[in-house]
């Protein structure tokens, strides 16, 4: 057994014995898990893909004469203004104004709120153009201008649901294509996409929420923010297997961290043809081995990690619930599956190679004593599941 | 008998040239073009297998010389950006070469090997992050 504390000042002292979540697996079968629990200090966990509910809110400092801007773009993408006078949001998904769409099906999505978000942490300059109806004191009622992140008094990421505990894995079943946030799908179900990095993905080497809760320290693409809230649609009531681990979407997170100190490499625009823009995120959790369910947990692999396999030509759409099939992660990365007898290609739109870089950069900056645990003071709810909109004919 | 591929960069005069004709007829070669982009208003380019006797490809290479035609053998017209490419692998299942493809499915790296690319341009439209590029299709990588 041990505590946050006693760990805190094993990385302080730059001590920590600290393993990413794939070295883990091999290290506790060799050592056996009573041994290696007194050994290992820390687990790092990682995940890199698209999370659509990000973005940020900014502050752009105030104009002379000041305005209390009411609508604001930033390269002609649509941020939020109905909050303080220089404050905005500006979310990952909203398209530029005019972007046809799929008037001109599949459409393009070329740039949107997160390509903003990209091109303002690789330092680079937006266009901000500004309206206001005008006050007393905000008198101002239009402005243009160019900023870059260093401009803004403050760029925080604040991002409502991340790093899905689980996911869907799509397939088309109909006889013609689909374009959807995992790419096309072909006819006939000719390929199928998944989107998690298994055994190394944060919730996963977690199940239960015993270390990852509010107020848990993160590594949110190099900046180190926080968990301030469950993530929305946080659905732990789920199908899960004998070792606890989803079979389905269950846990998320809601995170938030400086958006000044970000590392461009993990912060990345996607335009998903025919479906839209969203932003590919990296993030690093840190799970702290205070004893070895806590470690046993870490060891999970991705053979014993399963997502289910929906068609996502009428069942997702129509949000019937029916599932085809589980596929582990183990077969999934094997690049190809079998379903009634038929091979399908396997394609994914998650980064394990990326959430690898980020498990062992978590790991190098815990190992110097840059990055240190924080204790979670609320833990993440473990009952739970989400409601179904309901569609009401009355007032 | 080698194949050797070739990425051609024609420059606005050559357009009018019936050099493929020449080609077969001249050096005895069989070709095989992957993709080919000849506008009488800008440079042209065509990437193509070229088969036959060593000492006639030499021969056809001079020919291209003598109409100003620039030979690159290392090159072709896709581009993979490996700084943009995240290996996500969204790619895999929509490269019908394998040009695009998983190193290691440990790491589950993807590469791009150009030799095997046919230059079909499907990538590009299905990499979300606009890794992938072609000299045929400028408008498209921004």
């Amino acid at each position: 057994m041990k505590t946050y504390e006693e760990i805190n000042r094993k990385i302080a002292s730059k001590t920590a014995v600290v393993m990413n979540a794939e070295e883990i697996i091999d290290y506790v079968e060799k050592k056996g898990l009573d041994k290696a629990a007194e050994e290992v200090d820390v687990v790092t966990t990682a995940t890199f893909g698209p999370m659509c509910s990000s973005g940020c809110f900014l502050n752009f400092g105030h104009s002379s004469p000041k305005i209390r801007i009411t609508e604001a773009w930033l390269d002609d993408v649509l941020v939020y203004s109905g909050i303080a006078a220089v404050d905005a949001f500006l979310g990952a998904t909203q398209l530029r104004h005019n972007d046809p769409a799929n008037m001109y099906y599949p459409g393009d999505f070329r740039f949107g709120g997160a390509h903003v978000i990209e091109k303002l942490v690789r330092g680079e300059r937006v266009q901000l153009f500004a309206l206001s109806y005008g006050t007393d004191e905000y008198p101002c009622k239009e402005l243009r201008t160019y900023i870059t992140i260093d401009d803004l008094n403050q760029a925080q990421m604040v991002n409502p649901r991340n790093c899905y505990q689980n996911y869907n894995i799509a397939v088309n079943c109909s006889d013609r294509s689909i374009y959807t946030y995992f790419g096309h799908l072909k006819p006939n179900m000719q390929n199928l996409c998944y989107c998690s990095a298994g055994q190394l993905s944060p919730l996963l080497n977690d199940p239960y929420y015993k270390t990852i809760g509010i107020g848990t320290r993160i590594w949110l693409a190099g900046s180190q923010g926080h968990i301030y809230a469950e993530g929305t649609q946080h659905s732990p009531d789920c199908l899960r297997s004998e070792n606890g681990v989803p079979r389905e979407g269950a846990g998320t997170l809601s995170l938030t961290a400086d958006m000044k100190k970000m590392d461009p490499e993990y912060v990345r625009a996607v335009s998903l043809k025919g479906y839209g823009v969203s932003l590919s995120l990296g993030i690093g959790i840190p799970i702290p081995i205070l004893n070895k369910e806590i470690l046993k947990s870490t060891t999970v692999r991705d053979r014993d990690i399963y997502a289910p396999l929906i068609d996502y030509s009428s069942d997702y759409p129509l949000a019937t619930g029916r599932i085809l099939t589980e596929y582990n992660y183990e077969s999934l990365k094997s690049g190809e599956v079998e379903y009634n007898g038929k091979k399908i290609e396997v394609g994914s739109i998650s980064s394990y190679s990326k959430a690898l870089k980020i498990a062992n950069r978590l790991k190098e900056e815990i190992s110097i004593g840059s990055f240190t645990l924080a204790e979670p003071h609320t833990p993440l709810p473990v009952a739970g599941s989400m409601n179904r909109m309901k569609i009401q004919q009355e007032r | 008998m080698i194949t050797r591929k070739y990425l051609l960069k024609f420059p606005e005069k050559a357009v009018g040239k019936p050099l493929i004709y020449h080609l077969v007829k001249d050096y005895d070669l069989t070709v095989n073009i992957y993709r080919a982009k000849i506008d009488p208003d800008d440079i042209g380019y065509m990437v193509l297998d070229v088969s036959g006797r060593e000492s006639d490809i030499e021969r056809a290479k001079i020919f291209f010389d003598e109409n100003e035609i620039i030979v690159t053998e290392t090159m072709n017209g896709m581009r993979w950006d490996k700084e943009r490419c995240v290996s996500c692998g969204t790619c895999i299942t929509h490269c019908p070469s394998n040009a695009l493809y998983i190193v290691d499915r440990k790491t589950m790296e993807v590469s791009f090997n150009n030799e095997k690319c046919i230059e079909c341009m499907n990538c590009i439209s299905h990499c979300p992050f606009k890794a992938c590029s072609s000299i045929f299709n400028s408008s498209i990588s921004e």
